[in-house]
């Protein structure tokens, strides 16, 4: 049966995000044939065509000047607001920092069941089955919502978005939105993520463990992941140890990663850890002790000193994209 | 101040998850405070010492969970409440918020402090729900906290970058690694934990019909993720094993 699927597109400093491109995606599977609405909040209508470019069929743009920053009471009303005017069938968004957010907070208010950090979805008949990892990856579940929206948030990195199609067209329609009574105020953002390359997002992810010895080691990381364009993250023993911040920890405890390219330097593979990105699609280790369990889940092992090893991979990595 | 703590028992994270008859095995596994919930404990205790006032840990869970509230109070905490669910059908985080916020309905809150996910089911939604059920703010994934007066000043984590909000109390906030250092219980706190006040609830004992808590959504399945192959461990000289690597990830993984 054909639905209508909402999805909010999510936009950061000033760009749409990719997970916001797949979650079109996921909702044009759910609509079977209906019709996929994007959803756009604040000062942000000029995004509007791109999301119809792959693959919403129109776009709302909820207008008021207090959702041009984020704030978890705005965003929610404002959400709520187009929800009982549009009565969609659905609502999918990214499973990001806004997403988690406010998506239970909506689910709160329409007594919906909500199935968070989605990997994959399948539709069975007239059921949505959401595939979603427990105990960070160790194991997955497989979910059905029973009662209210199908409403999901998707993992970043894990569905594909369509192709972007420049030949498409959609109306976009510009409505106001009642935001009254904001009880958290934002009152400053501080950016630590130098390169803007998110953990949760990344293609490509260059980490290091307690092998990595210091602070200053991290620079080595750092550097090979620039040559890369990914990201660096750590392990909780590198965090621990002070060498690394806790926002970059990938773990059971901290972040759960899927990216294209792991690179584990220094990292001995611990349970917590593993569980943290052992669904990376291609995980390359480089560890001095062969019997590292890192090597036994790793596409690729390299047994040396990562302060010999990465230097060099940069090195070939650049003369290879120079080439 | 009145500092409630809610709290989940979880598998420790060094356990390995095996599946028997459609569910996780959890016979002869270790079970830990969810690691994000020892951080709200250990900030509630830090609320008291600085203004005074009383935490309560809750629970909803099983008998078992008695350990891990035993090892709250015996960090510091005053009481404990165990909340037996075992009553509700497809038990998810509708359930558990809806059962907590009945628990919440006639006590006077300050602030409730949660982690921000568990690390089994990890929905992470259980926090916000219960604060729009008790029509209350909710901050999450909080890295720091300063209560002056009614308000509160927070920094929380938004994806590796830090968010400054302020929001007036009664609150609920979810706590962030990085937030503290959770404190070990000490062997007088061990001792003492024993005779600390532990209230068992169940359903009946809040007027809870288990209908109106069943959840929203259903598992219809759970299974293990396919095990990886051995890779492959290149030989010979670092500098061939380097330019070997780089050559297999772009021509035969691809991922370059």
């Amino acid at each position: 049966m054909s639905k209508k699927i909402l999805v909010l597109g999510e936009v950061r400093q000033g760009e749409l995000r990719n997970v916001s491109f797949e979650a079109i995606a996921a909702a044009k599977k759910v609509a079977e044939g209906g019709e996929v609405v994007g959803l756009l909040l604040g000062d942000a209508g000029s995004l509007a065509n791109q999301l119809i470019q792959y693959g919403a069929d129109r776009v709302v743009v909820a207008e008021n000047s207090l959702l041009n920053a984020y704030t978890p009471d705005g965003y929610t009303q404002a959400v709520m607001q187009v929800i009982e005017a549009e009565k969609p069938e659905g609502f999918i968004l990214g499973h990001t920092s806004i997403g988690k957010d406010i998506s239970p907070r909506i689910a709160a208010k329409l007594k919906s069941g909500l199935v968070s950090d989605v990997v994959g979805l399948e539709v069975n008949g007239d059921e949505v089955v959401f595939t979603r990892p427990i105990y960070s990856g160790k194991a997955f579940e497989k979910k059905v919502i029973k009662e209210g929206l199908i409403f999901a948030t998707i993992r970043p990195n894990n569905i594909a978005a369509l192709e972007k199609d420049e030949s498409r067209t959609g109306d976009v329609a510009s409505v106001n939105v009642e935001i009254k009574d904001l009880r958290t105020i934002i009152k400053d953002v501080v950016r630590k993520t130098a390169s803007g390359v998110d953990l949760s997002e990344a293609k490509i992810i260059v980490s290091g463990g307690r092998g990595v010895k210091s602070a200053e080691g991290f620079k080595v990381l750092q550097e090979l992941a620039d040559a890369l364009g990914g990201a660096v993250g750590s392990s909780r023993g590198a965090c621990d140890a002070g060498y690394s911040d806790y926002s970059l920890q990938i773990g059971q405890t901290g972040k759960v990663v899927t990216p294209d390219l792991y690179i584990a330097c220094g990292i001995s593979g611990a349970i917590q850890h593993v569980a943290g990105m052992s669904n990376s699609k291609v995980i390359v280790a480089i560890n001095k002790d062969p019997e590292a369990n890192i090597f036994s889940i790793a596409d690729y092992g390299i047994v040396g000193d990562l302060f010999e090893v990465v230097p060099l991979l940069v090195e070939e990595f650049k003369s290879v994209a120079v080439n | 101040m009145n500092i409630y703590v809610v709290m989940k028992r979880t598998f420790d994270t060094e356990e390995k998850i095996t599946i028997k008859n459609g569910q996780v095995a959890d016979d002869g596994a270790e079970f830990i405070i969810n690691p994000y919930d020892e951080y709200a404990v250990e900030e509630a205790l830090k609320l008291r010492e600085e203004h005074g006032g009383e935490v309560t840990v809750v629970t909803i869970g099983e008998e078992e969970a008695e350990k891990e509230l035993r090892t709250a109070l015996a960090m510091g905490a005053d009481k404990a409440v165990l909340i037996n669910d075992e009553d509700v059908e497809d038990g998810d985080p509708f359930s558990t918020a809806a059962i907590l916020s009945t628990f919440f309905k006639d006590k006077e809150v300050d602030i409730i402090l949660a982690g921000n996910v568990t690390v089994d089911g990890s929905s992470g939604q259980v926090g916000p729900r219960l604060a729009e059920e008790l029509g209350i703010s909710a901050v999450t994934t909080i890295t720091k906290l300063s209560i002056e007066g009614s308000l509160a000043v927070i920094e929380r984590d938004v994806e590796g970058d830090i968010e400054i909000v302020e929001t007036q109390l009664p609150l609920l906030v979810t706590c962030q690694q990085g937030l503290n250092e959770p404190r070990y219980p000490s062997l007088p706190g061990i001792m003492k934990a024993k005779k600390k006040p532990l209230e068992k609830l169940d359903l009946d004992d809040l007027d809870i019909d288990e209908d109106d808590v069943e959840g929203k959504t259903k598992t219809i399945d759970i299974f293990l993720p396919p095990a990886k192959a051995a890779g492959k461990v290149l030989e010979g000289d670092i500098s061939g094993q380097v330019k070997e690597l780089v050559s297999l990830l772009t021509t035969e993984a691809k991922v370059i």
